[in-house]
């Protein structure tokens, strides 16, 4: 299993041809208390760069995008009722929809942590 | 995910203002965004954190973009209750609110009107209490909006009408049901003020405009500092247990729950006093007068009613409807929400909006569409929570 990060902040963690996506812990911290957490229906396909999800803090709604394309397969339903599981296990507990790779070579313009790490020291 | 207004903004405009309590802010590990003009701080700890906190014990908040002033009449020999109705005339005619009857040291909210009626600020104008100060009005104005407002005093009042701003001081607001307890140990004289109360109180030598009043739903006080007091001020209130600072996050959610309005979002030229529910700031004598911008329009809709009104609103699950979501009724476009979050105290979202006035009572059933998605809300009087005034 490896996982990657967007510059958007993203994570996702990819075991053969499906992937756990959420949002990054410094994405968490950022954002504050999460209020409220919209995963997409199983079955929605999604383009790299997509709105896919939305997560919510007393301030403000953010889109989150899609790490990858490819097919929605599982969607954390948990997060409805649970919303701050996304502050206290962001890269865990916290995850937002599993996804059927479509094109997996784009993994390959995605950083790894240690590469993500620089670039939020940068931010 | 986009982070911006969330992360601490990227370029910061050399053309930013800074607030006298900029060093402070940053001491204090704030994060810091562009608002009105400035550079201020969002969050200190975390929005949800210093909401409650401040509905618990008290908050510090830095309010000093927004615009206080103070203007007096300068050529007329007049004085004490004389010189108080001629500078009362010259404001009255541009808002709708008696300030003639303010007794000395007492404040009132108002509304600045264009010729339609449309509300250009709210504003809270207040009558010094001093004796040596009738003919003066220390007046607040909103600090996105400031520069159009004094623009519009120096055409509208008379030319021996002076305006002196005062937003190179600091406005500081302590809030919270223990303000009284904590602003005490440092101005003893404020203890005797009352709700939208004011008196000039000494502190450190220097004069400090301490009135009773906020934004926030609970007892407190905004202060008129002068500027190289401002720090050493928030720092001695800081140094009580019972207080931390507030960024413009937990504000805006405070004043929500509150159901006051911000300017910009839930009042702006499209919407009269009458539609924002803020009749109550037009006083009898000024009715029967009809003597203010736009009064036609204004009598004719407290007489009859106006097509659209400001209610707030509950959401049944637990999606927050922001700014702009539409408010639909059997798949009618019936309003729009103009602020809308999600509620520490309550936890639960909350907002407030524009609706035809038939569908305007509370308990009605209607729907918001929140990102392509109906979900269920109701009509709810405001506000959110009871006032915590020191009446």
């Amino acid at each position: 299993m490896t996982t990657y990060y967007t510059e958007d902040h993203e994570w996702i963690s990819v075991e053969g041809e499906l992937a756990t996506v959420g949002i990054s812990t410094y994405a968490a911290e950022q954002l504050g208390d999460v209020v409220f957490v919209e995963v997409p229906e199983v079955g929605t396909s999604f383009g790299k760069g997509d709105d896919m999800a939305v997560v919510e803090s007393v301030k403000a709604a953010s889109d989150v995008y899609a790490p990858v394309t490819g097919d929605i397969v599982e969607s954390n339903s948990a997060l409805e009722d649970t919303p701050e599981s996304v502050n206290e296990d962001p890269e865990g507990e916290g995850w937002f929809v599993k996804i059927a790779l479509k094109d997996p070579a784009e993994l390959s313009k995605l950083m790894d942590a240690a590469a993500y790490k620089a670039f939020c020291a940068n931010q | 995910m986009h982070l911006w207004g969330v992360a601490m903004e990227q370029t910061i405009g050399e053309e930013l203002r800074k607030t006298p309590l900029h060093a402070l802010h940053l001491d204090l590990g704030a994060r810091l965004v562009s608002f009105a003009g400035y550079h201020m701080p969002v969050q200190f700890a975390g929005v949800k954190e210093e909401h409650l906190w401040t509905r618990a014990h008290a908050g510090l908040f830095d309010v000093s973009h927004m615009g206080p002033c103070f203007i007096s009449l300068t050529g007329r020999k007049l004085s004490g209750q004389e010189a108080h109705l001629a500078i009362s005339a010259e404001v009255e005619r541009l808002v709708p609110s008696s300030i003639s009857s303010l007794a000395p040291g007492r404040a009132r909210l108002t509304v600045l009107l264009d010729e339609g009626g449309g509300i250009l600020d709210d504003l809270i104008i207040t009558r010094p209490a001093e004796p040596e100060l009738q003919g003066t009005l220390y007046i607040v104005v909103n600090g996105a909006v400031k520069h159009q407002d004094w623009a519009l005093f120096a055409q509208g009042l008379s030319s021996d009408v002076s305006i002196q701003r005062a937003d190179d001081r600091a406005l500081i607001a302590l809030q919270g049901p223990q303000a009284a307890a904590v602003l005490e140990g440092i101005l003893p004289d404020c203890a005797a003020l009352r709700f939208m109360q004011c008196q000039r109180l000494a502190w450190q030598g220097q004069v400090v405009w301490c009135s009773r009043c906020g934004y926030t739903g609970e007892d407190g006080f905004e202060l008129l500092v002068p500027q190289d007091l401002a720090i050493p001020f928030a720092e001695a209130l800081l140094a009580d247990d019972r207080v931390r600072p507030v960024g413009l996050g937990a504000r805006d959610s405070l004043r929500l729950e509150a159901g006051l309005c911000l300017y910009g979002q839930d009042l702006d030229t499209s919407r009269t006093p009458v539609e924002a529910d803020l009749s109550w700031v037009i006083q009898r004598a000024r009715r029967d007068r009809g003597d203010f911008p736009g009064a036609d329009r204004i009598l004719q809709q407290i007489a009859t009613e106006p097509e659209l009104k400001r209610v707030g609103i509950q959401p049944l699950d637990r999606a927050p409807a922001r700014q702009g979501t539409e408010i639909q009724l059997s798949g009618r476009r019936i309003g729009m929400v103009t602020s809308g979050g999600f509620s520490p105290s309550l936890e639960r979202p909350i907002a407030m909006g524009y609706i035809e006035s038939d569908f305007a009572e509370p308990g009605t059933e209607i729907s918001l569409l929140v990102r392509g998605r109906l979900r269920e809300a109701r009509v709810c009087a405001l506000p959110f929570l009871q006032p915590n005034y020191h009446r």
